[in-house]
């Protein structure tokens, strides 16, 4: 019998008694990561990694939490349960469950390029891989890190110049203190959009260096934007927060990005195709590290994916999920 | 090419139309003071004022690219180009990435590399395109894939092109427009001496610009939208407007200098070679002329010499046979001939007139067409016939004869306006050409196909093809019949909802295209309608638009054929 099998609640496993990021509630939920299609609400106890307790209790209140950190083998019916870095947002993790020998890892959200915020994405061998294909086409090859960061800081380099604001939508879990944490701080001020704000302060807590950011509020010299580089969640695009920033440019950082019909759709002044997910060369990468013989695809290009590694010899399959999106178009609100 | 790739970059980045100007002038600004890049800004003004770069290379030689040069299957290729919706940019994504030591101009690009591989056999033009694919940087490689593939869009207009132009000249708009005419004209080769004279100022370039056959811009109008009964406020009496109809033909100049004549279509093309039939017209015409109407077909009645005779006078359907022919035969010569019927005359001696009263060309124009034909030979020139009533609801029935007529609806001119340039926005009554068209047929139709839109709307698919029931309800067999494409006319929110509906009711998706399930109606409305053997459905329909979403109205109920060609006008039939 598999291990772990989809339900209508969401990923369960008999053998332990619990659900892996479940999208209805259920008595224990074992949660990868704080993103909302991964954590929802309702749910009698959740089980996730120490960092990711502060974010879910600010997401869900007073929840019943137990933690682990990263590694430490929890043991349930003889069923081990471990969680491991996946380098996507701060506390994110993959799950490992064994049992007779038999390992399987579901992988959450992941990506494998370090970006020296979270801990970096830890290979695990396993011999079922239950993997995200979000950006699951060739397409989608990002650029390093250093390199996106500089064109961020070439683009609000030249508005501080002309004298306009640089307002940048970022997911305000993750995407944005990655951001944060990788810009040119000397350029001008930081503020922060107030959904983005309260996150920073948990990166800091968990001893993430930030530079200094302020809520647009505490900014009192309206002229101080011009120069300011705005983070603000995709969300805030619609509302009439920007009004005050005036004259400004901006942009929206995520892996959609990539492909120019996605940003000019939007009407954005930039693109910025930096992802908290695994590009194409990622997804193979990460697959071949496990050394699994069956490979299950949620979120995204599903089909491409599974397609290729079945032609390459592997037995990989679809798995029908409530994560993300089940379609290629974007997903209205960025990267989850 | 790396000046190209640049200002394209810039282009493409930038939403506002002030951070576009700025680029191109930017780049036109560089490149006049160094002689070294005229050619490659020539070029580039080619582009961006919509010279189509001609495809170079057939499709399935790039698809054999993209394949072979990034070592993925054939179907998963398929997936990305109908992901992306653009070939260029789905090569550009997926090739690895180039050497970067290229450094040929555009100029070289186009004229060495791009223009002759047409003429070398496909193993060739593979070889060469996969060596000019490594040595490219990534900067360059959506330009180069955008040129090979002939899909270079910019997103600038002409006008701002022109504008750019003119603060780099330093001369005035309506010079800069009149030396940019004809400019992006198809199979065109731009030189270096092409741009030098653009950006000349006045006193050097004064004989290139006005050469022997170049048009005026035309003036375009703009359509009246408000109703009926707000005109006598916006625009004053009927008494103060030149009123004509609006013709269902080709727009165009007819232009006679020295020795030579021209005849320049709307969209600035040469096509004096596809009408040899106004040839005895333009001879008739005393030099230093130029004529603004309707090219249109006509066969009038023998002994018939009045100026304002429409008689005779074919449905656009007959037109459209004389449309994109290089080799016209005695016959179609015989069978549908041209005329123009002018209504403006922007040169009378060698003499600007775009400056006088709208009133005094037209009196100026009826004085030349009477004269031209009192001389003889049925030369094909008419002058459009001005129509006239007491207040605008007069006017309004009169409107409402176009349709039988095979006419769109009138146009309205101030009889003291000059002669613009381009189009002009807002409400300056005395100084805008208004089109007062009828309201649009319409057909209620369904969504049969779908296609990804390009440019700003790739990746959704925003093209639609409908059909109607070849028969009623009640028929035992009944088909849908395709008759139309349109792109969305629906707000961001409803095509996303459309997007979603039509992958969920995906039958067969080929590259681009998916066949849906017929679950959706549209009202569709459309300017023009005629009998057509090219069509499938018999009928073709001119400008073709999205009305409305009927989300009431289940498939079974949409229109059918019959109701279609209950609105071709009487005549149409081919
Ligand atoms: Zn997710
Ligand atoms: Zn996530």
């Amino acid at each position: 019998m598999d291990l772990i099998a989809p339900t209508d609640r969401g990923l369960f496993c008999e053998a332990g008694d619990f659900h892996i990021d479940p999208w209805r509630p259920v008595p224990r939920a074992v949660v990868t990561h704080a993103h909302a299609d991964h954590a929802r609400a309702g749910s009698d106890v959740y089980v996730c990694h120490a960092l990711t307790a502060p974010i879910l209790r600010k997401r869900l209140g007073a929840v019943a939490i137990e933690t682990a950190a990263y590694g430490e083998v929890l043991t349930r019916d003889g069923v081990e349960v471990s969680l491991h870095p996946a380098g996507h947002v701060l506390g994110s993790a993959q799950v490992r469950v064994a049992r007779n020998g038999d390992v399987w890892v579901a992988s959450g959200d992941y990506k494998l390029e370090a970006d020296g915020v979270v801990v970096a994405f830890e290979p695990l061998r396993c011999r079922v891989f239950i993997t995200e294909s979000t950006f699951g086409l060739p397409i989608y090859r990002w650029r390093p890190q250093a390199e996106i960061m500089a064109a961020i800081d070439g683009w609000w380099r030249e508005n501080a110049a002309a004298g306009r604001a640089s307002v940048l939508y970022a997911y305000a879990l993750g995407k944005a203190q990655r951001v944060l944490a990788g810009v040119d701080p000397s350029i001008g001020p930081i503020v922060c959009h107030g959904a983005i704000e309260p996150i920073n302060a948990l990166y800091r807590e968990a001893g993430v260096a930030l530079p200094p950011t302020r809520l647009a509020h505490e900014v009192a010299d309206r002229r101080a934007f011009a120069s300011a580089l705005i983070v603000a969640p995709p969300s805030a695009a619609a509302g009439a927060w920007l009004g005050r920033f005036g004259d400004h440019s901006d942009a929206l950082a995520s892996g959609w990005m990539q492909v120019r019909g996605n940003r000019r759709r939007r009407g954005l002044d930039r693109g910025f195709a930096l992802s908290d997910h695994a590009d194409w060369p990622g997804l193979l990468a990460a697959v071949e590290a496990t050394g699994a013989e069956r490979v299950l695809a949620t979120h995204g290009s599903v089909g491409p994916l599974t397609r290729y590694l079945r032609e390459k010899g592997l037995d990989a399959r679809v798995l029908s999920t409530s994560y993300g999106e089940e379609d290629e178009a974007p997903p209205s609100e960025g990267a989850a | 090419m790396k000046a190209f790739a640049d200002l394209y970059r810039r282009l493409d980045r930038a939403t506002a139309t002030r951070a576009k100007q700025a680029a191109m002038v930017g780049a036109f600004a560089a490149a006049k003071a160094d002689p070294a890049q005229w050619a490659s800004a020539a070029w580039m003004v080619y582009f961006l004022s919509g010279g189509k770069p001609r495809q170079t290379v057939p499709t399935r030689l790039l698809r054999r690219l993209a394949v072979e040069g990034s070592g993925l299957p054939e179907w998963l290729v398929d997936e990305c180009y109908a992901s992306v919706g653009d070939l260029a940019e789905t090569l550009a994504l997926l090739l690895p990435e180039g050497a970067g030591d290229d450094h040929a101009s555009l100029d070289h690009w186009m004229r060495e590399r791009l223009l002759p591989l047409p003429k070398l056999d496909e193993e060739e033009r593979y070889a060469r395109l996969s060596l000019w694919v490594a040595a490219l940087p990534e900067s360059r490689r959506l330009v180069f894939f955008k040129l090979i593939t002939g899909a270079l869009r910019v997103g600038v207009s002409r006008l701002q092109v022109v504008k750019a132009l003119t603060e780099v000249a330093g001369v005035d708009e309506s010079r800069m427009a009149q030396r940019m005419i004809g400019y992006a004209q198809a199979r065109r080769m731009p030189t270096a001496d092409d741009f030098a004279a653009l950006v000349a100022d006045v006193e050097a370039s004064e004989g290139a610009a006005l050469d022997a056959g170049r048009a005026y811009p035309f003036y375009l109008a703009q359509s009246w939208q408000r109703p009926l009964g707000e005109m006598q406020q916006a625009l004053g009496p009927p008494q103060d407007w030149i009123v004509e109809w609006k013709f269902d033909g080709i727009r165009a100049q007819l232009i006679r200098r020295g020795a030579n004549w021209r005849l320049w279509s709307r969209g600035e093309e040469l096509i004096s070679d596809a009408y040899p039939d106004l040839e005895p017209l333009a001879r008739a015409l005393p030099a230093g002329v130029a004529l603004d109407g309707e090219l249109v077909v006509m066969i009038p009645p023998a002994g018939e010499t009045r100026p304002d005779s429409l008689d005779g006078l074919a449905p656009f359907a007959s037109l459209q046979q004389r449309l994109g022919r290089k080799a016209i035969s005695e016959k179609t010569l015989r069978a549908l001939p041209v005329a123009l019927i002018a209504y403006d005359l922007l040169e009378l001696g060698g003499q600007d007139l775009r400056g006088e009263p709208q009133r005094e060309r037209r009196a100026k124009l009826e004085s030349l067409v009477r004269e031209t034909l009192d001389r003889g030979g049925r030369l094909p020139l008419r002058l459009s016939p001005v129509v006239s009533a007491e207040t605008w609801e007069g006017l309004a029935e009169i409107r409402e004869q176009a349709r039988a007529l095979g006419r769109e609806g009138l146009m309205l001119k101030a009889r003291e306006g000059a002669y613009g340039v381009g189009r002009r926005k807002g409400d300056d009554r005395t100084d805008v050409w208004w089109k007062w068209k009828l309201d649009p047929m319409s057909v209620d139709a369904v969504l049969i196909y779908a296609q990804r839109g390009h440019g700003r709307r790739s990746g959704v698919y925003s093209d639609y093809t409908f059909a109607v029931w070849s028969a009623g309800a009640d028929a035992p067999q009944r088909a849908l019949v395709p008759f139309a494409k349109a792109y969305s006319g629906l707000s961001d929110a409803e095509m996303r909802e459309m997007d979603a509906i039509i992958r969920r009711t995906t039958v067969e998706a080929f590259g681009p295209v998916r066949s849906v399930t017929p679950t959706q109606v549209f009202e569709l409305g459309f300017e023009g309608i005629a009998a057509s053997k090219r069509h499938k459905s018999g009928i073709a329909v001119r400008f073709p638009r999205m009305l409305r979403w009927r989300r009431d109205k289940p498939v079974a109920e949409a229109d059918t054929l019959d109701a279609l060609r209950a609105l071709l006008p009487p005549g149409g039939e081919e």
